[in-house]
């Protein structure tokens, strides 16, 4: 047998779901038969999801990429040559050529899907650990300097600028500070926290002890939602490993400086993604949201400064420290810097993840990316930012990706969830989904959440049965989406009013209103 | 499994009440759930924030958290029985009932709703003669909405047992129920 071919086929949930590892077993069988050595690695995604399961084989030319592979085209595979990176139906050329990748500007998703993602050789190979490196040779208020010129902002939601988040954590003095990663990814539309968790472990590890650095704490949480089984494992098995490795533990790197964390999980509140119940959580108790200030920077876990970030931007740190704030700083636009990991979703006919710096369109996302409904019919609505993000009509698919500009619509880019619906979907059963979804999230603290939503798909009941008092109820239901945006304790109150109102507005025919009634009487 | 140094007063730490006899004895316990709690608690009590831990190891071995494991795992941990049943009945992923042989969860969210996930959720309702939250007659089967898997780039989505699979039709869900079905057959006298 000549020198063993490398085959990458990934081990990432969304490869899983769509029979990866039956086409595992079909390619060492069919290897056999043919006997041909080949070595199987199981990397990450590449994030084009409609190719799922996507086989990469290595050749001399690069990586060729075939798919969506079925355990039943393996034979025909070889039969074909694709171990010589021979033409087939399945084959997409080389990986990098493919124009949805090479249009992209990947810096926070580098490695995922072309590594080994728990080879701690592999992330070694490609660039990891510069940050690491970078940062136990500078001081902590260094490192916070750096992020903040940046210009990186949370990446959760919020867009807070995460250099400010984490000079309060410094200059809070305490004897135990903490480094919490949001990883409660539960916004419909989004899996990029998951892509990178599965596809490169080691660099949120890496994020996160950098962050410890920055702001001496020594220990962090990983907060990782209970329908995630997959990531966390991967992200089990890689803290272990890098705690072998030196990344981790009492002297990282022999530096003598010291940080250790750990995997906690969720059990599928989607409240505690938001970040005080996610601390309440962690500290053992029901998830409901605690009331600001203090600030989690100031009095989070235990009671102790703490900083607690989404998995994409802990991701993103170690990038700006090996490159330096001005090389991330230098993507995107207006006051929405670097790089967002864009997931398409829904109705799309190429859905997958998309890096690119802000500034992009939607349109250019649906279309150039996502190719158009998966349905093809024409596409009516698009949801941005998850369940608490406005329902956007053609007429806003121009407007420029980037936080400024999103709020100026009253739309949120939020996490960089977009899900597609065609023009078959109702507006005023997606407006209804929004409160039920809200009712039965709330945590119940506050009334304008826990009463406003219940009310709320009441009152969206009463629309849809065009009923003697149909303008009254679509007048309540603005008063209602008022008291809950300005009354409510935490954002999913606060929120889900966006997906409402811009539902009602933008669609006004699919509530039995007409324009002017549904145009807002303010 | 390392822990931070200078915790201050991490909330769950067995107190007067919750001492180390109190737990060997309840790991001797004829009730598999006193057992089965008070296991978890004293291999897992002194984390900070130890609850939940606790209450997902509980229901790794048990299948769900059965109300006689509440008591034992209040007292490791020094909190009221009511503090623990608020905790437990918070989090929708924990039961205090077991569930079928296998649990399907279909995804309810936006983006599967985009791909005809609403149809597939009442097909599954269909199928298995049970709504949301139910059990089959027979016991093999729980049905439970979740909301997202992650996956929405592939919807709609469900996971049974454990296992995601993506781009679910109905032919699709009945060959999963089918085959999960045929290897309770099969491994079952």
């Amino acid at each position: 047998m000549s020198a063993p071919v490398t085959i990458y086929l990934p081990r990432d949930a969304a490869a899983l779901a769509m029979d990866a590892d039956a086409v595992a077993q079909a390619i060492e069988r069919e290897a056999q038969r043919h006997g041909v050595a080949v070595q199987l690695v199981r990397n990450g995604s590449r994030g084009l999801l409609w190719l799922e399961p996507l086989a990469e084989v290595a050749t001399p030319a690069g990586r060729i990429a075939y798919g969506p592979v079925q355990p039943e085209d393996v034979a025909g595979l070889f039969e074909a040559g694709w171990l010589q990176g021979a033409p087939h139906a399945l084959c997409h050329g080389p990986t990098e050529d493919i124009p949805y990748l090479k249009r992209q500007q990947r810096l926070t998703f580098a490695r995922v899907g072309i590594t080994d993602p728990l080879s701690t050789d592999d992330y070694l190979a490609h660039g990891g650990l510069q940050g690491l490196q970078r940062a136990l040779a500078m001081t902590p208020q260094q490192i916070v300097d750096e992020v903040a010129a940046s210009g990186l902002r949370g990446r959760g939601g919020a867009a807070f600028p995460t250099g400010i988040k984490w000079k309060t954590v410094l200059t809070t003095p305490a004897p135990q500070k903490y480094i919490v990663c949001n990883a409660d990814e539960g916004d419909s539309g989004t899996y990029s926290d998951r892509l990178l968790m599965e596809g490169d472990p080691y660099v949120l590890i890496e994020g996160m002890a950098i962050a410890g650095l920055a702001v001496e704490a020594t220990y962090g949480y990983i907060y990782v939602r209970s329908e995630y089984p997959h990531a966390i494992a991967t992200l089990n098995q890689a803290i272990a490993q890098a705690r072998g490795a030196g990344w981790l533990g009492d002297d990282i790197q022999g530096s003598g400086r010291r940080f250790d964390l750990e995997v906690r999980v969720g059990a599928g509140a989607y409240i505690c993604g938001e970040e005080t119940s996610l601390l309440e959580s962690l500290e053992g108790k029901r998830g409901v949201v605690r009331a600001k200030p203090p600030l989690p920077a100031i009095a989070g876990l235990f009671g102790q400064p703490t900083v607690i970030n989404n998995v994409i931007s802990l991701a993103s740190v170690p990038i700006i420290l090996a490159r330096g704030a001005a090389y991330y700083r230098d993507y995107g636009v207006g006051r929405s810097h670097g790089t967002l990991p864009f997931q398409l979703a829904g109705n799309l006919k190429r859905g997958g993840l998309v890096e690119a710096a802000f500034g992009l369109t939607l349109r250019e996302l649906l279309v150039d990316f996502g190719g158009g409904s998966a349905s093809g019919r024409p596409l009516r609505a698009v949801q941005v930012g998850g369940p608490l993000g406005a329902y956007l009509p053609e007429s806003q698919w121009d407007v420029p990706l980037d936080y400024e500009a999103y709020a100026g619509i009253s739309a949120m880019v939020g996490h960089g969830g977009i899900v597609a619906f065609d023009d078959t979907v109702d507006m005023a059963r997606m407006a209804r989904y929004a409160m039920e979804f809200c009712a039965v999230e709330s945590c119940g603290k506050c009334t304008p959440c826990r009463i406003g939503a219940v009310r709320g798909v009441e009152t969206l009941d009463k629309i849809a049965t065009r009923g003697p008092q149909h303008e009254q109820q679509v007048h309540l239901l603005r008063d209602l989406c008022d008291t809950m945006l300005g009354g409510s304790l935490c954002a999913l109150g606060g929120m889900t009013p966006y997906p409402v109102l811009s539902a009602l507005n933008h669609f006004p025919e699919d509530f039995g209103v007409a324009a002017q009634t549904a145009a807002h009487p303010t | 499994m390392p822990t931070p140094q200078a915790q201050p007063n991490p909330p769950g730490n067995a107190g007067a009440r919750g001492g180390d006899q109190a737990l060997s004895d309840a790991r001797q316990s004829g009730s598999p759930a006193v057992a089965a709690a008070a296991r978890a608690a004293a291999r897992l009590k002194d984390q900070p924030g130890a609850l939940l831990p606790i209450l997902h190891a509980v229901q790794d071995e048990l299948g769900c958290i059965p109300a006689d494991a509440v008591p034992a795992i209040a007292e490791a941990l020094n909190l009221s029985r009511a503090e623990v049943h608020g905790v437990l009945t918070f989090y929708p992923h924990f039961r205090t009932e077991p569930a079928g042989r296998h649990v399907l969860e279909v995804c309810r969210a936006e983006s599967c709703q985009a791909m005809g996930g609403e149809r597939l959720a009442e097909h599954a309702r269909q199928a298995l003669g049970c709504d949301f939250h139910g059990t089959t007659a027979d016991g093999a089967f729980t049905l439970e909405p979740v909301y997202c898997l992650g996956l929405c780039a592939q919807s709609p989505a469900v996971m049974l047992d454990g296992q995601p699979h993506a781009r679910v039709t109905p032919d699709k869900l009945g060959r999963l129920l089918d085959r999960a079905a045929q290897h309770d057959t099969g491994v079952q006298p």
